[in-house]
């Protein structure tokens, strides 16, 4: 019985090696976004104490990315402000994805809740993205709360739009056809026709919103309405280095950015791995 | 004539629908303002102290005591008359404000619109031809980090390149120091486009390059390519022929869907190159409190994200015969 199971296995491995290749990615870029956040999490306080014999200084092996106009470390700078970024990229995706399924699913229930959902999508699409984002923070007081809830109620429009464009489209498919015409309830096509198309598309829009949402708070905190500037935010990091571009401190910007570009990064590596592992039509390839 | 009438019904459709959007849209921004816990007095005086009596004429001159709803009639009443206020930071009227500040945008907008536009196509469709070979991965690659790269810090990094370390262009400030709007010249204005245009357009090329080329591996593994390569069809031939139609028309689509981002990018581009758009002046009306000044900005923005998504729509439902024919079965 055992060694059956070997076998299977073997072939499995030596038959599925992208397979392999694609999980192997998604684990590594899952540990490195989890250990940011865990470490960004676990330094106190004092590790960003101000020491200003050591202002601006160079990158050098003891502080990899310099430190700042109050002797700052970079690198903890920027790891604190990375973990803040993703716990709240973490949190306005999961806000953002249950409007979205919510939502979409509602857009099918008839003709009335369908232009009404789009309408909605429509009016939030109506303003620029950054700009509403901007509008929702001030109304909800600014600073960080606001710019968390901006973000978090702004990203949900794009996947509602794809999951009622989706279940539109598979309405129209032929097999949803037959399959009415065979008799077949809402509820049946529903569930064993029309889901099975929707969950992956789910999951790939939520970890593809992560991005956006971190993007986007990062930009709301840069213009100077998201976290106060004793915060650890990459936002605030960069924009704080602007006044010191003419000085040739290079480093200030240089690296937070990266940072933020390489998590960025990383969550569309997972999304684009998890995508290729669920699409059957290219698991071939 | 069918579709003349068609069209026609469309975009009174669309106006009808602007209408009724930039109600709500002022409505629903007015009331968002409003009752924001953020005091605009304290916000605009910043931390400078004042006197009680300065703060009680601040206030009156913000208009901060009169009931909202009041408030907001007195606006929408003012600005269906075209009105829009003073704006509190500039102390000119809005539309003023919006008029010169969107100008200056749209030079900053048009431009990176249309190059990232046909960089992208390009690029896209290179890469879909040459699917799976290094230069497919190359512009892959190129795109994906250009994706997740954030606007501002690309913003800084040309500035820092350009500005700092080569002295090519000017650090900041749209227009020299002591020189009157009049007297500036083309060329000043001109260098101080470059890299505000530049950062937003090789941004922008990242979501039309993969999207084309999806669109066109997709296209090219279809039936019908399938069939035409059967009949002896092959290379770039078989591209402009069979790839292109189909992929142009949702690539050209998607670029008009894009005003919003472009919109977004400029705001923070303007920032760090301290250009003086409308995406600058949003930001300092928004930080300061400008009512006025915030509320026109969206409505302009609003009309501008719309006139975009109108002429999308359009491209999809009257020339693209596909959807036609499938709105004809349902």
């Amino acid at each position: 019985m055992s060694t059956a199971v070997v076998t299977v296995n073997k072939g499995v491995f030596s038959g599925f090696n992208l397979r392999q290749k694609t999980l192997l990615i998604i684990g590594f870029t899952s540990l490195l976004l989890l250990a940011i956040v865990i470490s960004s999490v676990s330094f106190g306080e004092e590790s960003l104490h101000t020491n200003f014999g050591s202002k601006n200084l160079n990158p050098s092996p003891e502080h990899p990315f310099g430190t700042d106009w109050m002797g700052r470390d970079m690198f903890i700078r920027t790891l604190e402000g990375l973990g803040s970024s993703i716990l709240i990229g973490a949190f306005a995706s999961t806000i953002s994805t249950i409007l979205a399924i919510v939502l979409g699913l509602l857009s099918s229930a008839g003709k009335i809740a369908d232009s009404f959902i789009s309408w909605l999508v429509d009016l939030f699409l109506s303003i620029p993205h950054l700009l509403l984002i901007i509008l929702i923070s001030i109304g909800f007081g600014g600073g960080a709360t606001g710019v968390i809830i901006g973000v978090a109620l702004t990203h949900w429009t794009g996947l509602t739009r794809v999951v009622r464009a989706e279940i539109k489209q598979l309405k129209t498919q032929e097999y949803i056809h037959i399959s009415r015409n065979l008799g077949k309830s809402k509820w049946w096509i529903a569930t064993k026709h029309i889901l099975p198309h929707l969950i992956p598309q789910i999951l790939l829009g939520t970890i593809l919103m992560f991005p956006h949402a971190i993007l986007h708070e990062a930009s709301a905190t840069f213009l100077g309405f998201g976290l106060s500037p004793h915060e650890p935010a990459i936002g605030i990091i960069l924009s704080e280095s602007m006044k010191y571009l003419s000085a040739g401190y290079w480093w200030l910007a240089f690296f937070p950015g990266l940072s933020l570009l390489i998590v960025v990064l990383a969550f569309d590596m997972i999304g684009e791995n998890l995508g290729k592992l669920m699409d059957p039509k290219n698991a071939h390839e | 004539m069918l579709d003349n009438e068609k069209i026609a019904g469309f975009i009174g459709k669309k106006i009808l629908r602007l209408i009724s959007l930039l109600v709500i849209v002022c409505f629903v921004s007015f009331m968002l303002i409003q009752y924001s816990p953020i005091d605009p007095v304290r916000a605009y005086i910043g931390e400078m102290p004042v006197s009680a009596e300065h703060k009680a004429k601040l206030e009156e001159y913000w208009g901060v005591n009169t009931p909202p709803q009041e408030k907001f009639l007195n606006w929408a009443g003012d600005a269906l008359k075209g009105n829009f206020g003073i704006s509190l930071i500039y102390r000119i009227p809005v539309t003023d404000v919006i008029k010169e500040r969107f100008t200056a945008s749209l030079a900053l907008m048009a431009a990176s619109w249309l190059f990232s536009g046909i960089l992208g196509f390009i690029l896209g469709i290179v890469a879909g031809m040459k699917k799976g070979t290094w230069i497919d991965k190359a512009i892959k690659t190129y795109c994906y980090v250009l994706a997740a790269t954030p606007t501002f810090w690309l913003a800084l990094i040309l500035l820092m390149v350009f500005s700092v370390y080569l002295g090519w262009f000017p650090i900041g400030l749209s227009v020299p120091i002591g020189v009157t709007a009049e007297n500036v010249t083309f060329l000043d204005w001109f260098l101080r486009l470059i890299l505000p245009a530049l950062t937003l357009s090789l941004l922008g090329v990242a979501q039309i390059a993969l999207f084309t080329r999806e669109k066109l591996i997709e296209v090219l593994s279809s039936d019908y390519v399938l069939f035409a390569k059967a009949r002896g069809e092959k290379g770039l031939d078989l591209v402009l022929r069979h790839g292109i139609r189909n992929v142009a028309l949702p690539a050209i689509t998607l670029q008009f869907l894009g005003f919003s981002e472009l919109f977004g990018g400029t705001v923070l581009v303007e920032q760090v190159f301290s250009y003086p758009g409308i995406g600058q002046a949003a930001v300092a009306a928004g930080l300061r409190s400008d009512v006025p000044l915030l509320l026109g900005i969206v409505i302009v923005s609003a009309c501008f994200v719309f006139f975009g998504n109108a002429i999308a729509d359009l491209i999809y439902q009257f020339v693209d015969p596909r959807i036609k024919q499938q709105e004809a079965s349902i």
